[in-house]
């Protein structure tokens, strides 16, 4: 059977150009869920396996490592779960869920994590490796100035990858399904002959795609330990489904990167699909069986990790984002039949957290994928959205999302990750004259001392803007080494391999504790601050004698003041020269970690307490937003994406089912309230319809949820502001209903 | 240059989504002649508030919500009791209507202006009525008032052929029984142009209001069971098709 029979289009079968291939196959589908097959035998058998492993590692906490290989393409025997019933195979080592070693990024962490768990490293490995081989860890604290050290000791910069797989990148693992090994070799090799002018920035290129040539021929190598041949193109769905997942399977066998994403396949597997289907050869049952073992072996991915690192990030995430839908053009989309199985794999298999399901919001999006994306999204509380109408104007129509929020253009762009600044720090280090506030440590130098019992904007703006400047140095200092040694000693050549030769780069800058410093300035001034210093002198406590406006109340005069913080930042990062000619982007985003950040932070002027959680993302200050969800989520759609926060603009937000009114109702709803966002310029939205044990976790920790509103006949109330007996009744009722 | 009219307001909820059909912004407007048992918002009570403004500065924050109420959405004007300041709440349903905005009016049919309550109805596109009794005798004892301001609006309501839908608050030993449903049923045939008949569980979250308010709390009944509540509410969907 010939790989490429029946497709059409021309310019990709010349270069490599998946976004072609899509483009001349695709087919849209606008009509709704009702074609779509449950579980298939087989898939029931395999996921049955899993369940039983993952609800035994989720009481150890880690089920298994292998102590005695380290990470590599092709390090390890194969492994299946259910070898008779597994339609897609591979595993990253020879059993599912046992963790790889990956000591490239750096030793110390690997070993913190093996003791954690009670696993000891071979001994001779260890002797040997730490012999022979220097880490990325090594590498960077060997050139890392003493400003960077006392920045990220102090946590002014926070979260940066220096001691482990930085992540980020997105192979096109499409590729190696269209295309076959060989051509990519062979035009990597072409690629490489063409590189003749040398110089250091080429020499390091050449010794790059070297290292691509040599992971391919490897992830060929581990492909046949399967019984699969991937030099070749692809002849069927099935084929292109696994090779893609091989590609993607040896991106996790090599790296450990915190957020490793697939892509954005579906379109792509719907068009072998459909093939397949006309020719009579694949029925719904099978599609929808390829699909949801294609999810199950993204929901097994695991990476070795320390306990304080799943405390930060709130469990243990690998972010295997897959983005599904968007547009092409105003009036095609890529939604397919294939966008609806993926989600569908939700009902047959239960809502999971990977892979991260993110719909590429677009007010054009058939009706129908509207309604069940929707639908799906308050079954399962498992999906995100973000605005394709925004970002495909700058990045084109075939970008997927890395990790959360950051959008690349697949197969021609990659990306430097590099965590946060601690934003509400640069305010306190302007008011304590560079100083920490809680060490007392002089981090930034050349600070003048604030002074006097009231705050005085101008003053602190004035010191405030130097504060800045000096810490976006510093970050931009971290960043540039982290990264030069990242690719020096834990190239990523297996992800790279599906690249462009030469790929944009941009570096994610990001920002922390963002309501909390627009709340503050807000405070200082409208709201008269006094402050009171400690005998260091610096800041301990802040009383605000007016009242003052508050960021999610969609209020312009606080508003502005968010859009002009985040503006400022970037306005910073545009100066430098960045590693590999990077392009500079900036996120508002923290997972998790806003509680992590908050914790080593001292009282703000906002009134927030020392140590207290800072708000996740881009989200108002947990209690600000009295105006109702649509002026918090408002107030968040002013934070300019464009020319300013490429990288991601997060927000959270929750809601019950009865808040978002009656059964038969809540879908629509729900489309009309992503269509408003997304029409009002916001970016991303992480939607929670909550269940009982999101009940139960908001109750026991209220800052994750700042938009809970519950209904209690007649009008709303903010779950946060009942009392625990009360809260403990509604869930009680909740829960009764649901039965 | 047009004189706006102003009026008191409690406060604004940007997103409701149970007070009429799609994502609605509800305002809660000031002042209530009733004082009923099972009232939730006692802090809505008094006619005035500190929130004083015109009808224009709400209609402006009203617009501000376009893109998320233009399709299926709209405004619901709550209180207290709206009609209770009737030509503040007909200048903001005008300024509505002439931005193309769907109006509510979530109201008990009391404390009207006699004068404006013809063109009030005519701006308005959707009442929700919230049913307090159905005898004069009962009323009194849920309302305080007498049932007169109340009929008069029904015929009022009657005259207008506005969308309806009605709603009536269940409270355990008061008239969460079948014989009260079947009475109701029979008493809102006299209504005409319902659209939906909504049964909302009695629940006590307004008790901490009434303490901070310092007011006491009058009705001893238990909270609903919202399952009860739904069973008597399916008993409506054979006569009320939504």
């Amino acid at each position: 059977m010939e790989a490429w029979e029946n497709f059409k289009g021309s310019k990709w079968q010349k270069n490599i150009d998946v976004n072609d291939f899509i483009l001349s196959n695709i087919e849209e589908y606008l009509g709704d869920e009702k074609f779509l097959k449950g579980i298939s035998k087989k898939t029931y058998k395999v996921w049955n396996k899993c369940k039983k492993l993952l609800s035994k590692e989720a009481i150890s906490g880690v089920l298994d490592v292998e102590t005695f290989i380290m990470s590599g393409i092709d390090n390890f025997e194969v492994g299946y779960i259910d070898k008779s019933n597994e339609v897609i195979v591979g595993l990253q080592t020879d059993e599912p869920l046992k963790r790889i070693v990956n000591p490239y990024g750096g030793l110390r962490m690997v070993k913190q994590a093996l003791d954690a768990y009670g696993y000891h490293l071979d001994k001779e490995l260890e002797t040997r490796f730490r012999e022979f081989r220097k880490t990325h860890n090594d590498g960077v604290f060997d050139a890392y100035t003493p400003e960077i050290k006392l920045a990220r000791h102090n946590h002014l910069i926070t979260g940066l990858p220096d001691a482990y797989g930085r992540g980020r990148i997105i192979g096109d693992y499409r590729r190696l399904a269209l295309y076959g090994a060989d051509y990519l070799i062979e035009q990597k090799k072409l690629d490489l002959s063409k590189i003749t002018n040398i110089n250091e920035e080429t020499i390091r290129l050449r010794e790059e795609i070297s290292e691509q040539i040599k992971a391919l021929e490897l992830i060929k190598k581990m492909a046949s330990r399967y019984g699969v041949d991937v030099s070749k193109s692809a002849v069927n769905a099935r084929e292109a489904i696994q090779f893609t997942y091989f590609a993607y399977l040896a991106a996790i066998k090599q790296n450990n990167g915190a957020a490793t994403s697939i892509g954005r396949n579906t379109a792509f597997f719907d068009i072998y699909i459909e093939r397949d289907i006309k020719r009579g050869i694949l029925t719904e049952e099978e599609a929808q069986e390829l699909i949801d073992q294609f999810v199950i072996k993204l929901r097994l991915v695991r990476h070795l990790r320390t306990p304080e690192y799943n405390e930060l990030f709130a469990g243990d995430p690998t972010w295997v984002t897959e983005s599904i839908g968007g547009m092409i053009d105003d009036t095609h989309s890529c939604v397919t039949k294939t966008s609806f199985r993926i989600l569908n794999s939700l009902n047959n298999m239960g809502p999971a957290e990977e892979p991260n399901l993110t719909i590429l919001w677009s007010k054009n999006l058939p009706e129908n994928f509207k309604k069940f994306a929707s639908s799906m999204s308050i079954k399962t509380h498992a999906l995100q959205f973000e605005n394709d109408d925004l970002m495909r104007p700058i990045y084109g129509n075939d970008y997927a999302i890395s990790c959360c929020v950051s959008a690349l253009a697949l197969g021609h762009q990659t990306q430097f990750f590099g965590a946060r600044i601690n934003y509400p720090k640069v305010l306190l280090y302007a008011l304590n004259g560079g100083r920490d506030e809680i060490t007392g440590d002089v981090v930034i130098d050349g600070i003048d001392e604030i002074e006097g019992e009231y705050l005085n904007i101008d003053d602190v703006l004035k010191q405030f803007d130097k504060v800045l400047r000096k810490t976006v140095k510093i970050y931009v200092d971290a960043l540039n080494i982290i990264h030069y040694m990242h690719d020096k000693y834990a190239y990523e050549s297996s992800q790279m391999a599906f690249l462009d030769t030469n790929p944009e780069y941009l570096m994610a800058f990001g920002l922390a504790g963002f309501s909390t410093i627009v709340d503050s300035f807000s405070a200082i001034q409208y709201g008269r601050v006094r402050v009171k210093r400690d005998e260091r002198g610096i800041t301990q406590s802040f009383d605000a004698e007016l009242d003052f406006p508050k960021y999610g109340n969609n209020n312009d005069n606080v508003d502005l003041i968010a859009v002009n913080l985040a503006k400022r930042v970037y306005r910073e990062l545009k100066k430098y020269n960045l590693y590999k000619n990077a392009i500079p982007t900036l996120s508002i985003l923290t997972i998790t970690s806003n509680v992590v950040y908050g914790k080593h932070t001292g009282e703000t002027p906002d009134g927030r307490k020392a140590k207290m959680p800072f708000a996740p993302g881009a989200n108002p200050s947990h209690g600000a937003d009295k105006m109702g969800a649509l002026a918090s989520l408002s107030s968040v759609a002013k934070i300019p994406y464009k020319d300013c926060c490429l990288d991601g603009v997060s927000n959270t937000f929750s809601i019950s089912p009865e808040a978002l009114g009656s059964e038969d109702v809540r879908a629509t709803n729900l489309v009309n309230l992503l269509d408003g966002y997304f029409k009002s310029g916001g970016h991303h939205l992480n939607v929670n319809v909550l269940n009982k044990s999101l009940l139960i976790d908001a109750m026991n920790n209220p800052s994750k949820y700042p938009n809970l509103t519950i209904r209690v006949s007649g009008y709303a109330v903010n779950f946060n502001s009942l009392t625990r007996e009360q809260k403990e009744e509604i869930l009680a009722r909740t829960y009764h209903e649901r039965i | 240059m047009k004189e706006y009219k102003f009026g008191y307001i409690h406060s604004i909820e940007t997103m409701g989504l149970v007070d009429g059909p799609g994502i609605r912004i509800v305002v809660f407007m000031q002042g209530c002649m009733l004082r009923c048992l099972f009232c939730h918002n006692p802090d809505t009570w008094e006619k005035k508030s500190n929130n004083y403004m015109s009808s224009k500065q709400i209609v402006d924050e009203i617009r501000k919500y376009r893109p998320y109420i233009e399709s299926g959405g709209g405004v619901t004007f709550s209180g207290g009791e709206p009609l209770m300041q009737s030509e503040f709440l007909l200048d903001m349903l005008k300024l509505c209507k002439k931005s193309g905005i769907h109006t509510c009016l979530d109201t008990s049919g009391t404390a009207y202006n006699k004068r404006y309550l013809k063109e009030i109805l005519k701006y308005t596109d959707l009442v929700i009525l919230d049913i307090k009794a159905i005898t004069e005798k009962k009323y009194k004892k849920m309302t305080g008032k007498s049932m007169d301001m109340f009929n008069y609006f029904l015929n009022e309501l009657n005259k207008s052929n506005n969308k309806v839908w009605i709603r009536q608050v269940i409270i355990p030993g008061i008239n969460d029984n079948y014989e009260y449903i079947n009475k109701l049923k029979e008493y809102l045939k006299q209504f005409k142009n319902i659209e939906k008949v909504e049964l909302l569980p009695y629940h006590k979250m307004g008790i901490e209001k009434y303490r901070k308010l310092n007011i006491k709390y009058r009705l001893n009944a238990e909270e609903a069971n919202v399952d009860e509540v739904k069973k008597l509410e399916k008993l409506f969907s054979d006569n009320f098709q939504i």
